[in-house]
């Protein structure tokens, strides 16, 4: 396509286009999700989380099928004479708990409060510690300083101690566990996004867009935010293990959801007496805890690798 | 009073930046003195160039003009309305009429935002246009300024730097502004797209009537593009006039100076030239100079400069031409030798000679 071009022959003969189809709106978005879809760790782990919020999801079409309720107590077939648990079997695949419970049916139950644990109290954490850095960041000064030592203050505070002192006023539940860990996780997101906002409002396009009249609010989060918001993902897929094993630690420690509501947590705490007669009873909800954690963190990890330029040459590098 | 002619007019416009000091007791005490009241007149639909070493103020000036930054004293009036205390609300109807390209065009476009959004947010951020019609005037803009209309849709990493600077142009002109601030628009570009970007330029200004405040180190790109030129000093304007007038005729010793230092491409003409080399370093804006601020490595200096400081004024017979010098040069007048050039003279041969003024 010709062009006239005012006061010069032709466009900057640097740059070769190639095929403007192919390449056009390759932004680092698309960029990074290219990269994660030839990674097959990535690949696989995203299977293995989708697998288990499929679980999470149809969990009462297991208990349907098994025919067995989570809560129902079977002491004439799930527990041997002696009352001990029974081991896994044609009745119960994976097993029963000290109680005669179906383990299958409650560990499935269990992925539901791990996964809204995790995903729930990072998404919060990450939310509050995107405006907290974003806020703390943009505008220095006395804002800066109280909302950074506030971050600074949360990040050095015993979290274990905290959280067992405030549940103990207030009563364990889901709700608080996750209001619990969204408080001792939104600091470092909060730090990371802070951190960045400052390199990032000393750029030549922040002053660009104040000299066009851009408000304070829409330099924010039209121009920084964007530019933040790579580390705040690798962060997010990272922070939902460790909320999931926050969760898990909480409910063990019986500060979490409260009993007789199956949780991998709560299992694997009424499960220290018995590992000795029932492993299964150990194993198979450590196992889902395992495997979760494992599948987030890894994707966690290929995303990171996918933001980042330098990693696959494949792709033409960014910026 | 008020020239219609004038359409900014700087006044005494003063900025000077706190030191950040290590100690917490000296806080406060040192300031840089970046502008140093400094009186401009930029006229309707002409190019004011000002030019100047870097790190003189030139756009720390700039940035007051178009208060990016608030001044320490002094007033900018731009078309009768006095700008330099309205705050950033009042501030948003003259931003339409007054935008700025700036120097690094790696930096003044954000990465993770496509090219059409980038040209796209002047309207976005005055709610002018939106959806198909703000597409429509993206596009129409880029053509204006060269760029292909279909890549809309590209991210600021997909062009040369060339091409950046074009949408750079292309986002200020999107409101149809008075003033377009340029702030060394060329000096990161290759010398063959500066001639491209500067053309442009040229064509878009006889086009909209604009008018600009040309900032540059560049003194051929400066005797290209302006009508008027200033020279700045340490935060001082030392010298203002008409192109033609500044460049045959330099009154100031630093004009002179700077204009020696700019390379010839004729050898012949090189060799013959006489070039002034000046000694020392610029002096640190913190502590300026007494007197002059020139006067520590101005060959011409005396007592008076080292004690009185000059005010810019017209030179008697010669309207339109200011300078700030006690001792103005005449026709044709060279520069004394400065110590300097006898040092370099003993070192090398002197057709080895190159004129460091600095850029």
């Amino acid at each position: 396509m010709k062009l006239k071009i005012p006061g010069t022959g032709s466009p900057d003969p640097t740059v070769d286009d190639g095929d403007p189809a192919e390449i056009q709106g390759r932004g680092p978005w698309q960029l990074a999700w290219a990269r994660l879809r030839h990674d097959r760790v990535a690949v696989i782990s995203g299977i293995t989380i989708v697998g288990i919020v499929l679980v999470a999801i149809f969990a009462p079409v297991v208990a349907h099928l098994t025919g067995h309720s989570p809560f129902t107590q079977y002491r004439t077939t799930g527990l041997s004479p002696e009352g001990i648990p029974v081991g896994p079997g044609r009745n119960f695949l994976l097993g029963t708990d000290s109680l005669g419970r179906d383990i299958l049916v409650r560990v499935c139950y269990g992925t539901r409060i791990s996964l809204l644990a995790g995903v729930v109290a990072s998404s919060l954490a990450v939310a509050v510690g995107v405006v907290v850095g974003l806020t703390a960041g943009f505008f220095g000064g006395a804002v800066d300083t109280v909302l950074a030592r506030t971050m600074d203050a949360v990040l050095s505070l015993p979290y274990l101690v905290l959280a067992i002192a405030l549940i103990s006023v207030v009563g364990p539940s889901l709700l608080v566990s996750i209001a619990v860990i969204a408080f001792f996780s939104f600091s470092s997101v909060g730090r990371i996004v802070r951190g960045q906002v400052l390199s990032i409002k000393e750029k030549e396009f922040i002053e660009a867009a104040r000299s066009l009249g851009a408000g304070n609010l829409r330099i924010m989060f039209v121009d920084i935010l964007p530019n933040v918001l790579a580390p705040v993902i690798v962060y997010l897929t990272l922070l939902v293990p460790a909320s999931i094993v926050f969760e898990a630690t909480l409910s063990f420690l019986g500060l979490g959801v409260v009993p007789p509501t199956p949780s991998w947590g709560g299992m694997l705490s009424e499960s220290t007496a018995w590992y000795q007669v029932a492993w299964w009873y150990v194993l198979v909800p450590g196992l889902g805890l395992l495997v979760t954690t494992l599948a987030f963190n890894l994707l966690g990890d290929s995303v990171r690798d996918a933001f980042d330029p330098r990693y696959n040459r494949l792709f033409v590098s960014e910026s | 009073m008020s020239d219609p002619e004038v359409l900014v007019r700087v006044r005494d416009v003063t900025k000077h930046f706190p030191v950040r000091s290590s100690s917490i007791f000296r806080r406060g005490s040192e300031q840089v003195h970046a502008v140093d009241q400094v009186t401009l007149d930029i006229r309707r639909g002409e190019t004011l160039g000002l030019v100047g070493e870097t790190g003189c103020g030139k756009s720390t000036l700039a940035r007051c003009i178009t208060r990016l930054l608030e001044l320490t004293s002094g007033s900018v009036v731009f078309d009768g309305e006095d700008i330099s205390g309205l705050s950033r609300r009042q501030l948003r109807p003259v931003r339409r009429r007054m935008q700025m390209i700036f120097q690094d065009p790696y930096g003044s476009l954000n990465p993770r935002r496509r090219v059409g959004s980038i040209i796209g947010d002047p309207y976005a951020i005055h709610d002018i246009a939106e959806g198909e019609d703000r597409k429509a005037k993206v596009q129409h803009l880029m053509e204006l300024v060269g760029l292909n209309p279909e890549h809309f849709n590209r991210f600021p990493a997909e062009f040369s730097g060339g091409q950046r600077q074009r949408i750079g142009v292309a986002r200020a002109l999107a409101l149809q502004p008075d003033l377009i601030v340029c702030d060394e628009p060329v000096s990161a570009l290759d010398v063959s797209i500066q001639a491209q970007v500067v053309n442009l330029l040229a064509d878009l200004q006889g086009e909209f009537e604009l008018t600009y405040l040309f900032i540059a180190h560049d003194l051929s790109v400066i005797r290209h593009v302006s009508d008027r030129v200033a020279v700045m000093y340490l935060g001082r304007i030392v010298e203002e006039s008409g192109r033609e007038d500044l460049f045959a005729r330099p009154r100031h010793p630093y004009t002179k100076a700077l204009m020696s230092a700019v390379p010839v491409a004729d050898p012949d003409l090189a060799d013959s030239r006489k070039r002034t080399v000046l000694g020392g370093d610029v002096p640190s804006p913190i502590n300026p100079p007494p007197g002059c601020r020139f006067h520590p490595r101005c060959p011409k200096a005396q007592d008076r400069c080292r004690v009185e400081e000059p005010q810019l004024g017209v030179i008697p017979g010669d309207t339109g031409h200011r300078v700030a010098c006690h001792f103005p040069l005449a026709d044709g007048e060279e520069l004394p030798v400065t110590a300097a050039e006898v040092a370099i003279a003993k070192l090398i041969p002197v057709s080895e000679t190159t004129g460091e003024t600095g850029r």
